[in-house]
């Protein structure tokens, strides 16, 4: 076990200024890594891309990176410097053929998602004539279908968290459900991480749940901020499987379970040593801060 | 033996309106820029474009020459949306056939196999398959019994790409990180028109890079042309990085109608000599390289 499991003496004699909502983001998003074996982990954004290397150097040494191009990368230099070790070439085709053997753990934006973690990053409005024309479906349909996905939102909102995407490109379990077992092989929506807490599937008919909140947000806080109804795990007890409450809970070291009145535990706490590893080893210029702020 | 070489204008010269062209790149990157800015010279229009598209789809969107896009995207990789495609969508005036990354990679792949389509699970349950319902699916002959997607081949009349260097015959040799979809391209098209940085000596593709380089073999190709700084604003690593400043200013000039108008003026009115003039002036007027 590397060191950065082993918690210190007190969760309070962390070095330096107080976590961030920023870093427990990149926490968030390092933990969606873990015990993920030797696949390449494909973070879209900067907070997933220093969870990512946070995983790497930590829980999960055997995950694959890439330096954003077409090399995957034997080290893990700050985000934004220069990778000096090759280990593979990936470009654009073999990552597309890497994922149909779903050996790969990707992490995507969502510019909307629902409450069965369908998203959208196409066009919001009508396809055929939209009022907002995004991205396009890219590789959305391929990844959800072939290897683990997660999202990463940044601004957890009631725009991007909405009853009804505009535009499925990352297909979610009601429609893959739907669409048959082709597409529920190897289908799994694994969890999706906000500025305001993380979230997962781990209920009867894969609905979104509340897994955890970061600290200084409340549950009420969170369903404001979100446009459909989310369960929240005190609510289901009787219904969670074992293997999801197993999860959640070991996911929060005792020292720290402290919880919100409604049962939701709080995201857990950086170690020391993972704090110096996201400070001064991966984001030393602190580009985790402008993409997520705390309000 | 066959010398293929040409200029961008008769590349384009040898097209129609009407046709579907595939073009090559990704993104911001390696586009065949020098032939989309012939083919905006030119007087073709109600064009099928096929293309992980980037600021070739956005030009042609914007001229009014495309009637159709087939696309699984189209961005500026350091800017995240194309203004262009943006307006173009938003405004009805762009038709469609959006596609996933890896349904478009097969259906090219299909195309240059001669298949009529390639089975892929990506597209399943997504609205691909709504917003494109001329596409169909197909069941597994065998036990597993799996129903798929079955991608139609994506046959182009002719495909446009950049490349780095390439021989007169028309062998095409890429030394950056990434092939793209290229290749494939080419082998997907009734005529292909490669454009490069640089038109070497067959000897000299060898001792440019590994075997692995030479991407393009000269049976999939029917013109060379010399294109130098030919990717321009898009990136063409390692001979050169994107231009983000003058990137930065496209995007900044297509926000709206009068902006663009201008830069249009100033940068594409002319032929690709004065083109490469008007850049080098813009990053003078910056004072050096513009950053």
């Amino acid at each position: 076990m590397s060191s950065a499991s082993a918690a210190p003496a007190s969760w309070d004699d962390l070095p330096g200024p107080p976590v961030t909502r920023a870093e427990y983001c990149v926490l968030a998003c390092a933990e969606a890594w873990r015990d993920a074996g030797e696949v390449l982990a494909s973070p879209m954004g900067t907070v997933p891309s220093i969870g990512a290397r946070l995983a790497r150097l930590t829980f999960s040494p055997d995950l694959l990176l890439t330096d954003g191009e077409a090399l995957l990368i034997g080290d893990v230099p700050a985000v934004g410097e220069r990778s000096e070790v090759t280990e593979g070439w990936l470009p654009h085709r073999r990552h597309l053929a890497l994922v149909a053997t779903g050996r790969r753990h990707v992490m995507m934006g969502a510019s909307q998602i629902d409450r069965f973690g369908n998203q959208n990053i196409s066009c919001v409005g009508t396809w055929s004539r939209p009022a907002r024309q995004l991205l396009g479906v890219r590789g959305a349909p391929i990844n959800t279908l072939n290897n683990p996905t997660s999202y990463w939102i940044p601004r957890h909102s009631p725009r991007s968290f909405v009853e009804r995407v505009d535009m499925v490109c990352g297909v979610g379990y009601d429609r893959a459900a739907a669409a048959g077992p082709s597409a529920t092989r190897y289908h799994r929506i694994s969890e999706v991480i906000s500025d305001l807490g993380v979230f997962d599937f781990a209920t009867p008919d894969h609905r979104m749940r509340l897994r955890s909140l970061h600290p200084g947000v409340t549950v009420e806080q969170v369903r404001e901020a979100t446009g459909f109804e989310l369960v929240v795990p005190s609510e289901v007890p009787s219904e969670m499987s074992p293997e999801a409450l197993a999860k959640t809970s070991s996911q929060v070291p005792t020292e720290v379970s402290s919880k919100v009145p409604s049962g939701v535990p709080y995201t857990r706490k950086p170690t020391a040593a993972e704090l110096r590893l996201i400070r001064e080893v991966i984001d030393p210029h602190g580009l985790r801060d402008r993409e997520v702020r705390t309000r | 033996m066959s010398d293929k070489t040409m200029t961008a204008d008769e590349a384009v010269g040898r097209l129609a309106s009407g046709m579907t062209i595939g073009i090559g790149g990704w993104g911001s990157r390696r586009k065949p820029m020098a032939l989309i800015r012939a083919l905006l010279r030119s007087e073709l229009t109600d064009l099928t474009v096929v293309a992980c598209g980037g600021p070739d789809v956005g030009l042609l969107a914007a001229a009014g020459k495309i009637r159709r896009l087939i696309a699984p995207f189209a961005t500026l990789d350091s800017i995240p949306l194309e203004p262009h495609f943006r307006a173009a969508r938003q405004n009805g005036t762009l038709e469609m056939t959006e596609l996933d990354e890896a349904m478009f990679m097969w259906g090219l792949t299909a195309a240059g196999q001669r298949l009529p389509f390639m089975p892929v699970r990506a597209g399943l349950g997504s609205d691909v398959l709504r917003v494109n319902p001329q596409l169909r699916t197909v069941a597994s002959p065998y036990e597993d019994g799996e129903e798929l997607v079955a991608v139609p081949a994506l046959r182009l009349d002719a495909a446009l790409i950049h490349l780095h260097r390439a021989d007169a015959r028309g062998n095409g040799q890429y030394l950056g990180p990434d092939p793209y979809f290229d290749d494939l391209f080419c082998e997907a098209a009734d005529s292909a028109y490669l454009s490069c940085e640089r038109i070497v000596d067959s000897e000299e593709l060898m001792s440019g890079g590994g075997p692995q380089t030479m991407l393009v073999k000269r049976p999939f190709v029917t013109g060379v042309v010399a294109a130098p700084n030919g990717a321009h604003f898009t990136a063409c690593d390692p001979d050169y990085g994107r231009d983000e400043a003058f990137q930065t200013a496209y995007a900044r000039a297509a926000a709206d109608p009068e902006g663009w108008a201008v830069f249009v003026k100033r940068f594409l009115s002319g032929d690709e000599r004065e083109y490469q003039s008007a850049v080098a002036a813009f990053h003078g007027a910056m004072g050096g390289d513009g950053v």
